[in-house]
């Protein structure tokens, strides 16, 4: 049905090695805007290295070495986009909630500060619109100056997800954002993630096929670095073409 | 012990071998009286420690209480307050001496924290493995080094230095004392630094670095404020070891008998190095009045650990 639009973006013959271990082998994918695509595979199949290969969170591991290639919106984010720039592109959500040991408004502000934006006004304006985005505001707004370890698991996540959107990026990578989270909690993830894809591209990692089969657009199935069949989601879980694909989906190993 | 007494009869060799099952579920009275003759000796050395902070405590304050006690008592106010020490007149103002004190430990934290820290953050977080192999190790010897060494080198080196540029006569000075602890306190900055910065989340460092944060805001901005805590202990450590510090000192500071340090090129006379240069020969009242400087050293002591246990134990309920 959107076989026209442009690719945010596109993999070629990617692999990548940690040492002499191949962790990724020969990726091939297009991966559209608004639209939110999981990646799917059981433990050590590389959705998670795939996943931190496109915003360059890889090149913090030492021995790591790629070659294919990654493009956003064309450009390869390898050579043609200085990695800071891309990260402020690509923000990232981790499967930890990892909010800094600071007030949830100096969470949220981060972002902006260390991109420049020092003017108290335009912070306010983007914390709360941030917040607002990310769906706790209301929870929030009464303590901005509080600790923000020192709300639940649930809304730390969202406290995240709003410090990486004040940063205004165009794709979020969430690297299974609920995998920490009680039901109630991921309930609202979920719900937040479906909004978000208006504005945002959003590729995720989950263990939870149920998950995927709720609220992605597209399916990726990972088995032992590769892509072993990626597609519409309702496709993927409703009629898988690769025997494997199959077996993980209805439980058979994984 | 008591409740072990009455088992005392039983003798593994008057049992038959039906009574072996037996035999093995009794109380093993052997084992009982050796677990607590350990217990014991861990108690009598644990007791040492103890004992002794007490008895340093009691003797310093008893001895240098006397002189504001008693007939011919001397004035505490002179004596906290006084910028003369001299025994033959009997005058002993170590005012300058508190001053000399407080001055060169604040110097010294002021120029050895920001080097400390930020040696420990260049191990930690921007070092080549290579390098970290040679300055780790360089800084750990550091710390063992005696102190008359340091007071050597101080006097070999610094003094020398600062006699090119000084417009005093001498080189001793607060400025020598100053280089020379800060320098001696690094080893406790950095490692205690380094290994707080180590203890800081990875998580954190992701989180700053996936939102577009370049290594060096990351370190600024949230691996050294969460180290926080333990960048403080490392600090007042080092308060610690420099106000306590006697004999390098002793050997750079000039120790002059009156006057208030006036700038960096003064000669001093920390609270330390006075007890040091005048306790072997001293009786009487000069005596007395040296454990009295004693009393206040102690007292700043006290203010720093007091100040150290407050810091971790709020740093335990984060």
């Amino acid at each position: 049905m959107e076989v026209n639009k442009k690719p945010k973006f596109e993999v070629n013959n990617l692999n990548l090695f940690y040492g002499d271990f191949q962790a990724l082998k020969n990726i091939n994918m297009n991966i559209s805007s608004n639209e939110i695509t999981a990646f799917i595979g059981p433990s050590g199949c590389g959705k998670s290295t795939f996943l931190k290969t496109i915003n360059r969170m890889n090149d913090l591991v030492p021995g790591v070495r790629i070659d294919g290639s990654i493009k956003l919106d064309g450009l390869d984010i390898y050579s043609d986009i200085d990695v800071i720039k891309l990260r402020q592109r690509v923000g990232m959500v981790f499967q930890q909630p990892n909010p800094f040991p600071m007030s949830i408004y100096d969470n949220v502000a981060y972002g902006p500060r260390i991109h420049g934006i020092k003017k108290k006004s335009v912070l306010d304006e983007i914390v709360e619109k941030s917040l607002r985005q990310a769906a706790i505001w209301d929870e929030v707004k009464d303590r901005l100056k509080r600790n923000a370890i020192g709300v639940s698991g649930g809304q730390q996540q969202r406290i995240c997800i709003a410090r990486a959107l004040a940063v205004q990026p165009e794709v979020i990578l969430m690297d299974e954002p609920t995998s920490a989270l009680d039901p109630i909690s991921t309930q609202k993830i979920e719900d937040l993630a479906v909004e978000l894809k208006k504005d945002y591209t959003i590729i995720m990692v989950t263990h939870n096929m149920q998950q995927a089969s709720r609220i992605s657009d597209k399916t990726a199935f990972f088995l032992s670095g590769e892509v072993i069949e990626f597609g519409e989601t309702g496709q993927i879980f409703s009629n898988p073409r690769d025997k494997k694909t199959e077996n993980y989906i209805t439980g058979r190993f994984g | 012990m008591d409740n072990n007494m009455g088992h005392n009869e039983v003798k593994p060799d008057s049992v038959n071998e039906t009574d072996i099952s037996i035999q093995y579920m009794k109380r093993n009275v052997k084992r009982d009286i050796t677990e607590k003759i350990v217990e014991t000796i861990f108690l009598l050395c644990a007791l040492v420690g103890v004992l002794s902070v007490t008895a340093i405590i009691f003797f310093v304050f008893y001895k240098g209480i006397r002189p504001f006690t008693g007939e011919d008592a001397y004035s505490i106010k002179d004596f906290l307050t006084g910028t003369k020490w001299a025994p033959s007149e009997n005058i002993y103002g170590i005012f300058y001496m508190i001053t000399a004190s407080v001055l060169s430990t604040a110097g010294a934290i002021l120029v050895g924290v920001p080097i400390g820290v930020l040696t420990a953050v260049f191990i930690s977080e921007i070092a080549p493995e290579g390098l970290v192999k040679i300055v780790k190790p360089a800084i750990e010897i550091l710390a063992g080094i005696p102190s008359v060494l340091y007071g050597a080198f101080g006097l070999g080196v610094v003094v020398p230095l600062i006699m090119k540029i000084t417009p005093e006569v001498q080189g001793q000075s607060l400025l020598a004392v100053i280089i020379v602890l800060s320098i001696m306190i690094l080893p406790t900055i950095v490692s205690l630094s380094e290994s707080s910065i180590r203890a800081v989340p990875k998580k954190y460092r992701e989180a700053s670095l996936g939102l577009g944060a370049s290594k060096i805001q990351t370190i600024f901005q949230v691996v050294l404020p969460a180290a926080k805590s333990g960048i403080l202990s490392a600090t007042v450590l080092g308060i610690g070891r420099a106000i306590g510090e006697t004999m390098a000192v002793m050997m750079i500071a000039g120790n002059p008998t009156a006057g208030m340090p006036e700038s960096i090129w003064s000669m001093v006379r920390p609270l330390t190095t006075n007890i040091a240069m005048e306790m072997s020969y001293a009786s009487g009242r000069q005596s007395e009045m040296l454990f009295a400087t004693g009393v206040v050293l102690f007292i700043f002591i006290m203010l720093v650990n007091i100040t150290l246990i407050k810091l971790t134990s709020k740093a335990g309920e984060k």
